[in-house]
């Protein structure tokens, strides 16, 4: 299982709480993540599924690299933080 | 007359009504966030607001007549194909996901839930339930003329005017920064940008009459005579008689011809406001004096209205969708960068004060 934790302030706009789900890849458990939390999926990514420009993801302490196919792995118990990347917005 | 004011800015959604004789703020919604448009449906009586999030990217909100908002669906560009290579005329990519809702307009009387929307980079869409869903207007995206738009002051080029003909709700028409004028006489399975006489001098000049990278920054089309079509644009004032095929140059008229918003009377199709500012680089007022420009005579003449207005050190720009006028033809508003709010009762003559503590302020509307 994979913890995903989502940026509060996220919270102001949508009800996001931690989830534990399963995922081999970012893209995986996000995807896992926001199965039942539609809305909250396009907070997060953009119209084409990438990592919106502004928003920024951790895996274990390490960001991702790879932001448009969202590849990066995840190990088991690891975790997962959805944050506001300190660029624009 | 409307006896209501929605004010969209960078830092929430205003509500102005009208108590006595005077304008008072009355609400405010989405404090903090930037609300890029707003629009009231008078057919139903909703209200939809245009949000950007920033990090969190754009979305829509609906208030249905008393109730509460709630988020509905934002505008959705679909998925880009991985061999499609897609730039504007300076070869920039144009990212295919909604990054501004910068026009939201209703469709004819007779359709009611039929709403349109313009965004950057470049899409329309259109709903017809009242924006619980929105169709992106693929022919338009598809269209080869699409290739020769590009962003104005924005990195990416964007719709900011749709006009629906009040005699046929099938013939839109919709103004692009930078991309000309288009039109649908099918409801938008087919579109055309041939126009003649609008004017492009940060072009080559051999380009400066190219209809698809004209800069208009507002269209308006008057309401009892459809064919009258008023442009503020990026190289001074335009005006077609015919529909929107012939546009004629506007070259003098007060201050200045350059500006950003433009708003025709409902019923007289050669009376129409401008906000004028000093051209290109230098966006300020001209000599620090707000003023609002009016011709009543289709632009052969211009007035210069300033009672009530700031006259000394006022750096105040209206954004293009920040002038209104309400459908008598009698009341005006606009709103500044710099959080000034304006009506007047008396089609310009004079003007109150209703703010100057606003966040920037992106639209007004009655309604």
């Amino acid at each position: 299982m994979v913890r995903v934790v989502f940026t509060p302030n996220l919270q102001r706009h949508i009800a996001c709480p931690p989830v534990k789900v399963e995922g081999r890849t970012v893209r995986e458990a996000l995807e896992a993540a926001f199965a039942d939390n539609a809305r909250a999926r396009a907070y997060v990514l953009d119209d084409q599924a990438a990592l919106r420009k502004h928003m920024v993801v951790f895996v274990d302490g390490v960001r991702i690299r790879d932001r448009v196919h969202l590849s990066d792995a995840v190990p088991d118990g690891g975790e997962i933080y959805v944050l506001q990347s300190l660029t624009g917005g | 007359m409307s006896e209501r004011i929605l004010v969209a800015t960078r830092k929430g959604l205003f509500t102005l009504q009208r108590s006595g004789s005077a304008w008072k703020i009355a609400g405010a919604d989405f404090l903090a966030d930037h609300v890029s448009m707003v629009l009231a449906d008078p057919r139903d009586g909703s209200v939809h607001a245009a949000l950007d999030h920033g990090h969190f990217g754009v979305k829509m909100h609906r208030k249905s007549g008393n109730g509460d908002w709630e988020e509905r669906a934002a505008p959705t560009y679909p998925e880009k194909p991985d061999d499609v290579v897609d730039t504007d005329q300076w070869g920039r990519p144009i990212p295919w996901t909604t990054s501004k809702i910068w026009a939201l307009e209703t469709g004819g009387p007779q359709e009611p839930g039929v709403l349109w929307c313009g965004t950057l980079p470049g899409g329309l869409f259109r709903s017809s339930d009242g924006g619980s869903s929105w169709e992106f207007v693929r022919t338009l995206w598809d269209s080869p003329r699409r290739k020769k738009w590009a962003g104005g002051g924005a990195d990416l080029p964007g719709i900011h005017s749709i006009c629906v003909d009040p005699r046929d709700a099938k013939r839109v028409q919709i103004a692009v920064s930078c991309g000309g004028v288009v039109t649908t006489t099918d409801g938008g399975e087919t579109w055309d940008s041939a126009i003649t006489g609008m004017r492009a001098a940060y072009m080559p000049p051999e380009q400066a009459y190219d209809p698809d990278i004209q800069d208009p920054h507002r269209m308006v089309q008057c309401q009892a005579t459809p064919d009258r079509l008023w442009v503020q644009h990026h190289n001074g004032i335009f005006r077609s008689d015919d529909g929107g095929k012939v546009w004629e140059e506007i070259t003098e008229a007060g201050p200045s011809t350059f500006g950003f918003a433009v708003v025709v009377h409902p019923n007289e199709p050669d009376t129409a406001w401008f906000v004028p500012a000093t051209k290109d680089e230098k966006r300020i007022p001209v000599d620090g004096q707000v003023v609002v420009t009016r011709t009543r005579d289709a632009g052969k003449s211009f007035e210069t209205l300033r009672q009530g207005l700031p006259q000394e050190h006022a750096y105040d720009l209206v954004f293009r969708h920040a002038l209104d006028i309400d459908a008598t033809g009698h009341r005006l508003v606009f709103g500044s960068t710099t959080g000034s709010l304006w009506v007047s009762e008396d089609q310009g003559d004079s003007w109150q004060t209703v703010s100057t503590n606003l966040p920037p302020v992106y639209c007004v509307r009655f309604g």
